[in-house]
């Protein structure tokens, strides 16, 4: 069972357990563009929520996305910095970036639902 | 935020804009930015460049005004031929870089940057109060449409365009303005057309499956691989015309001295040597390096800066244009980014081979 939150930042998050995917939504790699490199973290690193922990570049501009919650890096999505075109043709899916272990649940409640997410991109 | 005539046709072509230079313009479409890139170099892509201000420069001393603004020699031009100059200021740094095409014998046009519109305005305003030339803008719709099919596309829409060579320019009818120039390193066309027309005219083109309509997006790395300099980032008032790499564009007597503004100061630059020079950059890794990014050599010494940089669609890798100090160790480049130093290394401009048709 997952559940899955947004950012105002345009950022995703799906929790399983106590794990964290963490991507960028559809409607930010639209306003992006054609991404053509992908920095990835450590796996290991510790991160704060609010940290800048990857970063995603398209053709015309650099962009930080920025860690929505605390933990540490559990795991990276090689693929997308192997091509980075897939964080475009599948934002919400296999264009997922990092995988975090929450060391606080409790920020979850910070976090935004689909419908507070839609009304934002509105 | 101004608007350009084909705003609500982008509108409806659903662009994703972005300001520039004053105007709200289109950024890229739904087919995105590597998409409209590699349609211009293998198709026809269609610009919209109606922001870049048209002077026309008339009257009995029109060639003497022109060589006073640009180091150019006016007054030898052919008529319907189109060169690449720029105005300096009096310390020879670059005002804007520019077009200037010779329409007949006492008839001038300036096409330059709409980003330097109002300073160039009262540049030009100011120089001719000494000549019997009148400069007057002519507010009117201005596309290019650049690949090597844009001239099987003009053919097609019934315009004679087949004869011209690269800078070379004509005037269909009154109002109307063609020359086989462009900024991507392609084969192609610039048309001007009455402000009522140019909608019309646009969707023309859009009929012919080979046309596609290009942001601004493709439009900076389409000219970023073909080597040539964007003014505010590549050229600026503090850079000369020999640190720019742009010494070609100033015919041979002009360099020791001429009629034009900046003259002595350029002679002088020249007879000193330049302390910076443009180079084409080619960062190692993946990472895209970025306007602005400092640049060390080897010893860590700060050596210039990264003036232009993306990703060239075409080459496939990150391209970049930088101004370093001529004593740098080239060997030896790095950038910094976001607080690591990247290793480039100094490449050979430009990064795709120009296709203009000579």
């Amino acid at each position: 069972m997952s559940t899955t939150y947004y950012t105002e930042d345009h950022e995703w998050i799906t929790v399983n357990g106590n794990v964290a995917t963490i991507g960028i939504t559809n409607h930010a790699q639209e306003q992006l563009g054609d991404l053509v490199f992908v920095e990835l973290p450590d796996v290991g690193k510790a991160v704060s929520k609010g940290d800048d922990v990857v970063v995603v570049e398209s053709v015309k501009a650099a962009s930080d996305v920025y860690a929505p919650v605390s933990g540490t890096v559990s795991e990276v999505n090689q693929a997308v910095a192997d091509e980075p075109g897939l964080v475009n043709s599948g934002a919400e899916g296999d264009g997922w970036l990092i995988r975090i272990e929450l060391s606080d649940t409790g920020e979850l409640g910070g976090l935004l639902d689909k419908a507070a997410y839609d009304a934002v991109t509105g | 935020m101004n608007r350009t005539p084909l705003y609500e046709l982008h509108e409806r072509a659903d662009a994703k804009f972005g300001a520039f230079a004053g105007y709200d313009m289109p950024l890229f479409y739904p087919a995105g930015i590597i998409a409209e890139h590699n349609h211009t170099r293998t198709q026809a892509g269609l610009f919209d460049i109606c922001h870049m201000m048209h002077v026309e420069i008339a009257g009995a001393d029109a060639a003497a005004l022109v060589e006073r603004l640009c180091p150019t020699n006016a007054g030898n031009q052919q008529i319907g031929s189109a060169q690449y100059t720029f105005f300096l200021n009096e310390a020879a740094g670059i005002i804007d870089d520019l077009i200037v095409t010779r329409l007949d014998d006492r008839r001038y046009l300036i096409v330059c940057n709409a980003g330097c519109a109002d300073k160039d305005r009262v540049h030009i305003e100011k120089a001719a109060a000494d000549f019997d030339a009148t400069p007057s803008i002519i507010e009117r719709g201005f596309v290019a449409l650049q690949g090597p099919m844009a001239q099987a596309v003009l053919e097609a829409q019934g315009l004679a365009v087949a004869d011209l060579a690269f800078k070379q320019a004509i005037e269909p009818r009154a109002g109307m303005f063609v020359s086989r120039t462009g900024y991507t390193g392609e084969d192609g066309f610039e048309i001007a057309l009455p402000e009522d027309e140019i909608v019309g005219f646009v969707e023309g083109l859009l009929t012919d499956e080979r046309v596609m309509l290009i942001g601004l997006g493709a439009r900076d790395s389409l000219r970023l691989e073909a080597g040539l300099s964007l003014y505010g980032q590549d050229l600026d008032e503090d850079i000369s015309p020999m640190e720019a790499g742009l010494t070609w564009a100033i015919p041979q007597p002009l360099r020791e001295g001429g009629p034009y503004i900046g003259a002595d100061a350029l002679a002088q630059k020249r007879a000193a040597g330049r302390r910076r020079k443009r180079v084409g950059l080619k960062p190692e890794g993946r990472a895209p390096v970025r306007a602005g990014a400092a640049l060390v050599d080897g010893s860590g010494r700060a050596v210039g800066r990264v003036t232009s940089g993306g990703f060239g669609p075409t080459v496939g890798h990150p391209v970049a244009l930088g101004l370093i100090d001529v004593d740098a160790d080239a060997g030896t480049l790095a950038a910094e980014v976001r607080g690591k130093q990247l290793p480039l290394e100094v490449a050979a401009l430009p990064f795709t081979a120009h296709n203009y048709k000579r």
